[in-house]
């Protein structure tokens, strides 16, 4: 026991006496979160438009007013001309342009059809498409609402309602996302880097040649790790309560488990890592490619995971932070319990039972 | 008196090529052993498999009767090893690691500071210093220190002194002299060939092959010729010059001397230096010399190419 504490303690004055290795647990964690609540979003905000009102009637000055003052768009110009179109995009500056036909009110009323045309930048296709489903959905509005006094033979009323996120926040989306990356990221990059330069710098060597047995020597380079991780996964649901008003709809001490438990399979996958690498580059690199670019790509943070080719779905579901994704987002979001998630927390702890199998076989008592 | 290191018909390979060749040793219990040889003669590889950090191809090594494959477990517990890198913790203090390897041993400094004291005194007024920080000479006393915290039966040590000036080398070796009085077996490697002489034995190490295994005394009392030391105005010229001479057995450079035996059983010193005079070479003294262990080392290589 006596081993051990010494062992954590000569840890934990790498860790803190090393400026990069304090940045990287704390510094990169914070500005993660904060630079993906405030920046990457896909919310649409004051999305500059131009309106070519060719009739300039009373209808189209209605419609145009409903589209300026539903808070998604504001009006930049004014346009009169063909030619302008293709400035105006060219420009770059305006995203859309609104396009009434001539005579549009009197159309309306005699033929009763008239068209709008709707001229969106698909250089963007992700808000090309969002503007577009926003300006028609405002327009439809406008449409019924002419219609209301007029009976129609048949009508359908669509409903809707989104659950879990009623305003449709990115940063619900985020959180859990950014949680399951900096966790597999910190814990797995540094354990790997640690055991990686006592290779490098020949002080394995030395250890090695010691009463030490494998598991004292990994427990104790991952034990700093557990503290420090679990720091930052409480710091990161802090923000996003506090910084972002993301929920805890859940138990809070069934997160903190949950998140326990992925802490530990990153950190044994990071001795997995370090098993195999020799030193600390090759330890970066193998944590950065092989953990870093499948959380964000593969484990449904960003892109739906059912969007996916066949097989990258089921790359995907050897994904720990899938799983981890999953569990966050029900237990925040929809505040189920452990009986909604025990498939995933069954997958967690079986990955990490193989990990740490897999590492304790892998590490060499020998050079 | 039995032997603590036992070592039988040890062979490593390394791509096809012999790392170790058949090497047979036996180390007695406190000695202090020297095993010589230059760069890439395979001595680190000689301790790593003491050690028991590399396996062996072929042969045994028994370490007070532990097998090094087998009981390898137990060895450890018994070791004080000392590789050929500075491989403590850069950046943890003089003290901080002293402390860490003694706890990792199960014991504490103060337990054993008998052992380290006249070594680590030199070094624990920088005691709060990170040993990143230290002098080559200092870095080697604290290793050292840390390898002797828990009092092993056995100390290896790979090259302890590549690196280190001359007055700390000095040094360093007093220090194993009075290391041995506290029942230690002492197994150190050097490319060094005068740190030789303050072995208790030495073996010579070349290509994987033991050419020699002796007192220092009677390896060089081995030397069988008669050794001249020469020298004069241009050392290069009266070497390239003695290698065309009919007569001449192995010539040398040691510094600004040349160390020369010849193929008769007594040289003519005499017929040497008209040779060289011939030559157009001025200044020449030929003095005769007792032989040093590299100039047996130098004998052996040749004698074992032949």
């Amino acid at each position: 026991m006596k081993r051990f504490i010494s062992f954590v303690t000569k840890e934990f004055h790498h860790i803190f006496r090393d400026k990069r290795t304090l940045i990287i647990l704390f510094g990169i964690p914070f500005a993660q979160v904060l630079l993906f609540g405030f920046v990457i979003t896909n919310e649409l905000k004051n999305v500059k438009i131009a309106v070519w009102d060719k009739s300039n009637d009373e209808v189209t000055k209605q419609i145009t007013d409903k589209i300026t003052s539903s808070g998604f768009f504001t009006l930049e110009e004014i346009i009169y001309k063909k030619e302008d179109l293709e400035r105006v995009f060219k420009a770059g500056k305006i995203r859309e342009v609104i396009i009434f036909e001539e005579n549009f009110a009197q159309k309306l009323k005699k033929e009763k059809i008239a068209n709008i045309q709707l001229i969106a930048d698909a250089s963007d296709a992700n808000s090309a498409n969002m503007i577009i489903n926003y300006t028609s959905g405002i327009i439809m509005n406008y449409t019924s609402s002419i219609n209301r006094e007029i009976n129609l033979p048949m009508q359908i009323h669509v409903n809707e309602r989104m659950l879990y996120n009623e305003e449709l926040r990115d940063v619900y989306m985020f959180v859990p996302g950014i949680m399951a990356m900096i966790l597999m990221l910190v814990s797995a990059m540094m354990t790997s880097i640690s055991v990686a330069r006592e290779k490098e710098t020949g002080t394995m060597e030395v250890i090695l040649v010691s009463p030490l047995n494998p598991i004292q020597i990994l427990l104790g380079k991952v034990t700093p790790y557990i503290v420090l991780s679990f720091l930052n996964a409480v710091t990161i649901i802090a923000l996003g309560y506090f910084v972002f008003g993301m929920p805890i709809m859940g138990n809070l001490s069934l997160l903190m488990a949950e998140t326990m438990l992925f802490i530990i399979l990153a950190l044994s996958l990071g001795i997995l890592i370090s098993t195999a690498a020799p030193s600390q580059q090759v330890a970066m690199f193998i944590s950065m490619f092989a953990l870093m670019l499948p959380t964000i790509l593969l484990s449904g943070f960003i892109f739906p995971i059912e969007n996916m080719p066949l097989i990258l779905q089921y790359i995907s579901a050897l994904m720990p932070p899938k799983y981890f994704i999953i569990i966050l987002k029900n237990i925040m979001l929809k505040g189920t319990g452990l009986a909604y998630i025990w498939k995933e927390t069954a997958i967690l702890t079986f990955m990490t039972i193989v990990f740490i199998a897999l590492s304790a076989k892998k590490f060499k008592v020998r050079l | 008196m039995s032997n603590s290191i036992e070592i039988s018909s040890l062979t490593k390979v390394y791509d096809n090529t012999k790392a170790l060749n058949d090497i047979n040793l036996h180390i007695k219990k406190n000695e202090l052993f020297g095993l010589i040889g230059p760069d890439g003669a395979g001595k680190t590889t000689l301790i790593r498999i003491i050690a028991t950090l590399l396996l062996p191809d072929s042969g045994t090594i028994t370490v007070e009767n532990l097998d090094v494959v087998k009981d390898y477990k137990s060895l450890r517990k018994i070791y004080g090893y000392m590789p050929g890198r500075f491989s403590l913790y850069q950046d943890l203090t003089v003290i901080e690691n002293l402390n860490f390897f003694a706890t990792v041993f199960g014991t504490t400094v103060d337990e054993n500071y008998d052992l380290i004291k006249d070594i680590y005194s030199q070094i624990e007024p920088f005691k709060n210093r990170r040993a990143g920080q230290l002098s080559g000479g200092m870095k080697q006393k604290l290793a050292l220190s840390c390898a002797l915290i828990h009092k092993p039966k056995v100390l290896l040590l790979d090259e302890p002194t590549t690196g280190v000036d001359a007055v700390s080398r000095k040094e360093f070796w007093e220090m194993l002299k009075n290391l041995q009085k506290n029942d230690i077996t002492i197994f150190v490697s050097t490319p060094y060939m005068d740190e030789a002489s303050l072995c208790d034995r030495i073996a010579l190490i070349q290509k994987g092959k033991i050419l020699s295994v002796e007192t220092p005394e009677n390896i060089t009392k081995q030397f069988g010729k008669q050794l001249l030391q020469i020298n004069s105005d241009n050392k290069y010229k009266v070497l390239k010059d003695l290698r065309n001479y009919e007569f001449t057995n192995s010539v040398n450079s040691f510094g600004q001397f040349l160390h020369y035996t010849d193929k008769r059983s007594v040289p003519e010193v005499q017929s040497i230096k008209n040779y060289l005079n011939e030559k157009g070479n001025s200044n020449i003294n030929i003095k005769e010399i007792m032989p040093n262990i590299e100039d047996c080392f130098m004998d052996l290589m040749i004698e074992d190419k032949n």
